[in-house]
């Protein structure tokens, strides 16, 4: 008993559906007590999964086939459902995706934080009360006495992800599951985070296991990285010794896209007239105020102009108005001041439905969510055949052989015609996505974080593409991302957005080289690298 | 590897082949049902007012008259299937009226200015908070007992919940971007409306007819049982069990074999809700 590690998995196999596909087969890994394994892998390939079996729990349609799971002493597997709520919670617990989803708005922060105490009789209240008060300052939160006494949307979203922390760790437990706990964060707000669960995870001596996508992130956080494909181990090796001499090829793959990356972009004639030119605009949400401007603003002033054949990107936080600069110019909200001119012609900016045709179709968006971008009910054909007919007249022959081509054009086999969307995967998506904007012929294509809902791999893909698009077609692009990493690869120019205001422009390599605004600053220093100990660097400077 | 034949086409209603077992029988009684509905009055043994056997009134099963006789003599048999029309047709037409006057409405809220949809969700709920048999009653005590009256009174009654619920699944999916994408386009409204939305919402459209289906079968059955519904000679399945009532202490089929076939009428179209209403499981 005493010389077995504290968690041991041994040819875990885990199927999923009627067809008992195996979507994890014999993963076998280990954790010493008081390390910190880090699951990394695309989306897929059974990180997740993986995770939640060593709390005994399978997803809905999933079962745990085969293997060994022991975590702290316990055969996980053999717990009944009594056990395992003695397990869970208490022994082992979770920190999932999203905080926002996972606390009740509804209730106190407090009282879902100690609920777990309470609920386990492992202390009482007013104990579990102090004990969230000291985790809270663990945690580096502000006012730890008394934040707890908030309500969920009063607090930020970073700050509720350490918040969740905090709950997972009120019994103490042995063992904790971070679940991609930074994705849905800004990466300034993540370096905060990430340092947050390195001093709970040191000062608690728990042992961690860590789900991410995010090379950069893992290498922060583990001393042990597994590496999953397909739901099989690709590699398990100490971290340091993974990031610097990776064995598997697929880790060398994972490693060479998570780098930074400078794709060469296609020569633009210096005098090349401008095919967007926006000056002055001003938007916002909730109705206009007695000034004509409206009662909440999101963009204040944003002017700038695209020439032919460029990419401009624009790059902020959540919440910065990025993605509303992006609708207020696709013509789906409307602009409260401010002018815009495509190809030299005056752009309506009050709705999409005032606009001239030939406006329309020369400047097209492609949507974040590849998932909700496309209507599941229609056949890719149908998809990408509307705007063929809506803008070109196409019909029959001639529409069917442009799909086809469009198909050619961003790389995906000429047979998906015929599928509906679900039956695409995520990039294969957003390349349709793509190509519906292509079948019009624009001059300018917005795209609005067309990269953030992919995979490292998958998403550098996109983005390669996207450049070959620019020198085959001459497009331009307005290119909107929240990952700095993205905009340098494939933008000429750069603007940074913060509170809805340009702070900064410039080329592609000064900005990172010489930020100049306060945030670009802190933008350009919180972008997570592959170094270990990049983490204490940066929190040691700020 | 998948091959190109193999690949999942684009999400469609079930055909009625995938549907599951319990659900396949619902629709053959239901279609047995609206058969029956349609040639009822040319198939019956009888003619449903003929008095067949004016003797041996409320008369027990006998091969002669399968389901016994009613108080006045006449042939059960012969008066369900003249009655199906009523029964069945009548909440078929009235549920098909009012879910299309709500789907114009619902998607019109959807698509149109805040305004509009808030006036018109207050309308529809004031007629929402109106108890619906009473407000039959008395539509059809004001109005007078035809059934065109009734069918106007019932497809007003249904307007407000195929109002909402329509409202409700366009809602939803109007917010997606494929939406946003067609009105970037410069779409018409017609077009975002009948391509983009109604397949999208159709599930729930057939869903919310199966259940108005039931709702209305059961509450013109009521007002038949009641006396307000359809009127003698003419008889729908509520209106038999009512004027055999006398017969419930004789145990005659007079009364219960209306009352069973209005039950297999609900079940079954229940049973047909579901498969529709069942969303297809991720794989």
């Amino acid at each position: 008993m005493q010389d077995r590690p504290f968690i041991e998995v041994r040819g875990l196999t885990i199927t999923a559906g009627r067809d008992r596909r195996q979507i994890v087969r014999d993963v076998s890994f280990t954790a010493e007590k008081g390390e910190v394994v880090a699951l990394i892998g695309e989306s897929g390939s059974g990180k997740s999964t993986i995770a939640l079996s060593l709390m005994g729990y399978a997803r809905p349609g999933c079962t745990i086939a085969g293997g060994t799971i022991r975590v702290a002493g316990q055969d996980v597997r053999a717990l009944d459902a009594a056990g395992l709520r003695r397990f869970r919670g208490k022994t082992v617990s979770y920190v999932a995706q999203s905080a926002a989803a996972a606390f009740n708005p509804g209730w106190r922060i407090r009282s879902q934080i100690v609920e777990a105490a309470t609920l386990h009789g492992t202390m009482g209240k007013a104990e579990a009360a102090g004990r969230e008060a000291a985790l809270m300052e663990t945690l580096a939160l502000p006012d730890p006495a008394q934040i707890g006494a908030r309500y969920p949307h009063q607090v930020s979203g970073g700050q509720l992800q350490r918040m969740m922390a905090a709950m997972a760790m009120i019994n103490a437990p042995e063992v904790i599951i971070f679940d991609e706990p930074t994705t849905a964060l800004d990466v300034t707000t993540q370096v905060e985070v990430l340092r947050a669960f390195k001093a709970m995870v040191k000062e608690q001596g728990v042992t961690a296991i860590y789900v991410s996508h995010d090379l950069g992130v893992v290498a922060q956080m583990a001393d042990r990285i597994l590496v999953l494909k397909d739901g099989e181990v690709m590699e398990n090796a100490e971290a340091g010794e993974l990031l610097e001499r990776p064995r598997a090829a697929f880790t060398k793959g994972l490693l060479e896209a998570s780098r930074p990356r400078r794709l060469e972009l296609p020569e633009a004639p210096a005098d090349a007239p401008p095919v967007l030119e926006v000056q002055g605009i001003t938007a916002g949400y909730g109705g206009t105020g007695p000034d004509g401007l409206p009662l909440y603003p999101v963009l204040h002033d944003i002017g700038f102009s695209i020439p032919r054949g460029r990419t401009l990107g624009l790059i902020g936080e959540s919440g910065s108005g990025k993605s509303t600069l992006g609708r207020v110019l696709a013509g789906l909200v409307p602009a409260a001041k401010g002018s815009a001119l495509i190809n030299g012609r005056e752009l309506d900016l009050r709705d999409a439905a005032r606009r001239r045709r030939q406006d329309r179709r020369e400047l097209q968006i492609v949507f974040q969510m590849a998932d909700t971008a496309l209507n599941p009910r229609q056949s890719v054909a149908e998809i990408l055949g509307r705007p063929l007919g809506f803008y070109h007249g196409l019909r029959g022959q001639a529409r069917t052989g442009r799909v086809a081509e469009l198909l050619d054009m961003v790389r995906l086999p000429r047979h998906l015609a015929q599928a509906g969307p679900r039956a695409l995967s995520g990039g294969q998506k957003q390349r349709v996505n793509l190509a519906r904007t292509l079948a019009a012929e624009p001059a300018l294509v917005i795209c609005d974080e067309v990269t953030s809902a992919l995979d490292t791999v998958v998403a550098n893909a996109v983005v390669e593409l996207l450049v070959e698009l620019q020198r085959e077609l001459g497009l331009s692009y307005l290119f909107i991302s929240h990952d700095l990493g993205k905009v340098e690869a494939m933008c000429s120019e750069v603007m940074v957005l913060w509170k809805g205001r340009e702070v900064e422009r410039a080329a592609r390599d000064s900005l990172t080289r010489d930020p100049q605004h306060p945030y670009t600053k802190e933008l350009v220093r919180a972008v997570p690298q592959l170094r270990r100990g990049w983490l204490e660097e940066v929190t040691a400077h700020g | 590897m998948i091959g190109a034949r193999s690949l999942p086409r684009p999400l469609r209603l079930r055909r009625p082949g995938g549907w599951p077992l319990l659900s396949l029988a619902g629709a053959a009684v239901f279609a047995f049902w609206a058969g029956i509905a349609v040639f009822g009055g040319l198939l019956a043994p009888h003619a449903p007012g003929e008095f067949v056997d004016s003797w041996d009134t409320l008369a027990p099963v006998s091969a002669q008259y399968p389901l016994g006789t009613d108080y006045l003599g006449r042939d059960v048999l012969s008066r369900i299937m003249a009655g199906a029309k009523y029964t069945v047709g009548l909440p078929f037409l009235t549920a098909g009226l009012a879910l299309f006057a709500g789907l114009v409405l619902g998607v019109s809220a959807t698509l149109m200015r805040d305004a509009f949809d808030t006036a018109l969700s207050w309308l529809m709920d004031t007629f929402n908070s109106l108890p619906s048999t009473i407000f039959a009653m008395v539509a059809v005590a004001g109005f007078g007992t035809s059934i065109p009256v009734l069918a106007t009174v019932i497809t007003v009654l249904y307007i407000p919940s195929a109002y909402r619920n329509v409202r409700a699944a366009a809602q939803t999916v109007s917010r997606l971007d494929f939406i946003d994408a067609a009105r970037v386009r410069g779409e018409s409204s017609l077009y975002i409306i009948f391509r983009e939305i109604l397949p999208n919402i159709l599930p729930n459209l057939l869903t919310h007819f199966g259940i108005m289906f039931i709702y209305i079968a059961l509450l013109l059955s009521g007002l038949s049982f009641l006396g307000l519904g359809i009127q003698p000679p003419e008889a729908d399945w509520g209106a038999l069990v009512a004027e055999n009532m006398v017969g419930l202490s004789y145990g005659a089929p007079a009364v219960f074999a209306p009352a069973l076939c209005l039950i297999s009428l609900t079940v079954s179209m229940t049973l047909m809700v579901d498969a529709v209403s069942r969303r297809r499981k991720e794989p």
